[in-house]
């Protein structure tokens, strides 16, 4: 345990401290959330209707930006080779590494999630909602985004490349956590949305580090 | 094992069987395809959608196709990942452009269909969404294949994006229905039988085998070229060799 620990704390410097870190991300979406309003328009009742909406898609585009070095940095300088030979398994490896990942940004842009959706229009009864979404379609986005990570290794252009392949596997997070916030807006249930979050998010968790695995030891072969 | 697989993994039986089989499926298709355009245009129109209801007689065979190709590739992934079999990856390569083509054509149809139907092109419909993203994961696979130089490696990492693939598909596809229904319910297959008058039935349902066939000829030569082209580049290494 005390290897992971170690892992987890490495993974979680690296991506706190090395790059920027969380600042890169959220200076992309507060520069991606500043660009919706500029093309959409600035009548308050449009922006709106819509808010709560810009805010996480800009937040999913956000988790994908930060996914290019999740791996790619350790391939490059062979510590992966190494990581390979421990003890540990890379299925274990690779989970910690998406967590450390969501430590260092995910949990920061879900901080900044509220705010944005409120500068954009969202009612302020929404925040708490919408930083517990943030939180858990965080979670989703860095252990799927993690595969297309581990897939785009040693490709040609690998930073489009995982945006390509993550991009469909998004698709149910940003309908859920959506939903939720939607039916929570409009004074439905809104609990069915967060539950069908938490679930994708567990399954994300569960089976990503089984593909993230397969594919590193495929790119290391 | 399920048995064809079995059988044609020995590579030099495929060849010989897929040389007779690939024109033998053509034939098939083009027959069943011309008695099922036929029975098409001589169908009644139909007393709300008129004459464009034959545009779902192109449509809904591409649309099937689409989602059984996925499952080809698939399959021929799995067995290519857990048999580390060459032509079973040649045949996963060789599906999915042929998915994305069957996918591609069905949304076009449909968007034929949607103009004078529903007065839109487009409309953010579970179905169509379902079938949008659909062309996403084949788009994916074919961009993934493409961006790595080693084969291998190549082929592997297909593999694993399409099982993932396959894991998500079916979530893809109930997430979107949770999020928006607008499309017309399946009326072909469903409990009770089809909804569907005979008229309409059998063309759609020769169609839909004509398109099966067209997928099982054109497969197949798609995997033959691929089996020659690794021979081809197998044989160019030797020579210079020397």
């Amino acid at each position: 345990m005390s290897r992971a620990g170690a892992l987890l704390t490495r993974e979680v410097s690296l991506a706190w401290g090395k790059g920027g870190g969380p600042l890169v991300a959220l200076g992309f979406y507060a520069g991606t959330a500043t660009l919706l309003p500029l093309a959409t328009g600035p009548e308050p009742a449009r922006l709106a209707a819509i808010a709560t909406g810009m805010a996480w898609v800009a937040l999913a585009l956000a988790a994908l930006l930060s996914l290019e070095r999740l791996f790619e940095r350790d391939y490059e300088d062979g510590a992966l080779d190494l990581i390979v030979l421990s003890p540990v398994p890379l299925e274990i490896v690779c989970a910690l590494k998406c967590l450390g990942q969501w430590i260092a940004t995910g949990a920061p842009l879900a901080l900044a999630a509220p705010l944005a959706a409120i500068a954009l229009g969202a009612e302020p009864r929404l925040a708490p909602l919408i930083f517990a979404c943030a939180l858990v379609g965080g979670l989703a986005f860095a252990f799927t985004g993690g595969i297309g990570a581990a897939l785009s290794l040693g490709a040609r252009r690998g930073g489009l490349l995982t945006a390509v392949i993550v991009l469909p596997l998004f698709v149910p997070p940003v309908i859920f956590g959506g939903g939720a916030l939607d039916a929570f807006a409009g004074g439905l249930p809104w609990r069915p949305g967060l539950a069908l979050l938490c679930a994708y998010a567990a399954a994300a968790v569960a089976l990503g580090p089984l593909a993230m695995a397969a594919a590193c030891r495929n790119a290391l072969s | 094992m399920i048995p064809a697989p079995a059988f044609l993994s020995n590579p030099e039986r495929f060849m010989a069987f897929s040389r007779w089989a690939a024109p033998m499926f053509g034939v098939v298709a083009v027959v069943l395809a011309l008695a099922g355009l036929w029975l098409g245009f001589i169908a009644p129109e139909d007393y709300q959608q008129g004459d464009t209801v034959r545009i779902m007689f192109i449509h809904v065979p591409a649309a099937w196709m689409g989602m059984f190709v996925y499952a080809c590739l698939g399959g021929a992934s799995f067995l290519a990942l857990v048999f580390r079999h060459a032509l079973a990856d040649a045949a996963a390569q060789a599906a999915a452009p042929l998915g994305a083509a069957f996918t591609v054509l069905a949304l076009a149809t449909g968007a034929l269909w949607g103009r004078p139907m529903w007065g839109a092109w487009w409309v953010w419909d579970a179905r169509l969404t379902s079938v949008l993203v659909l062309l996403l994961f084949y788009l994916a696979y074919m961009a993934l294949r493409a961006s790595l130089d080693d084969e291998t490696k190549a082929a592997r990492a297909g593999a694993i994006l399409a099982l993932v693939g396959v894991v998500n598909l079916p979530i893809v596809h109930w997430s979107v229905n949770w999020w928006n229904t607008l499309h017309q319910g399946a009326s072909v297959f469903r409990k009770g039988g089809p909804t569907m008058t005979v008229d309409y039935l059998y063309p759609l349902l020769l169609l839909g085998l004509a398109y099966m066939a067209a997928f099982g000829s054109l497969w197949l030569v798609r995997i033959r070229a691929e089996v020659w082209r690794r021979r081809a580049e197998a044989a160019a290494l030797r020579a210079a060799r020397g």
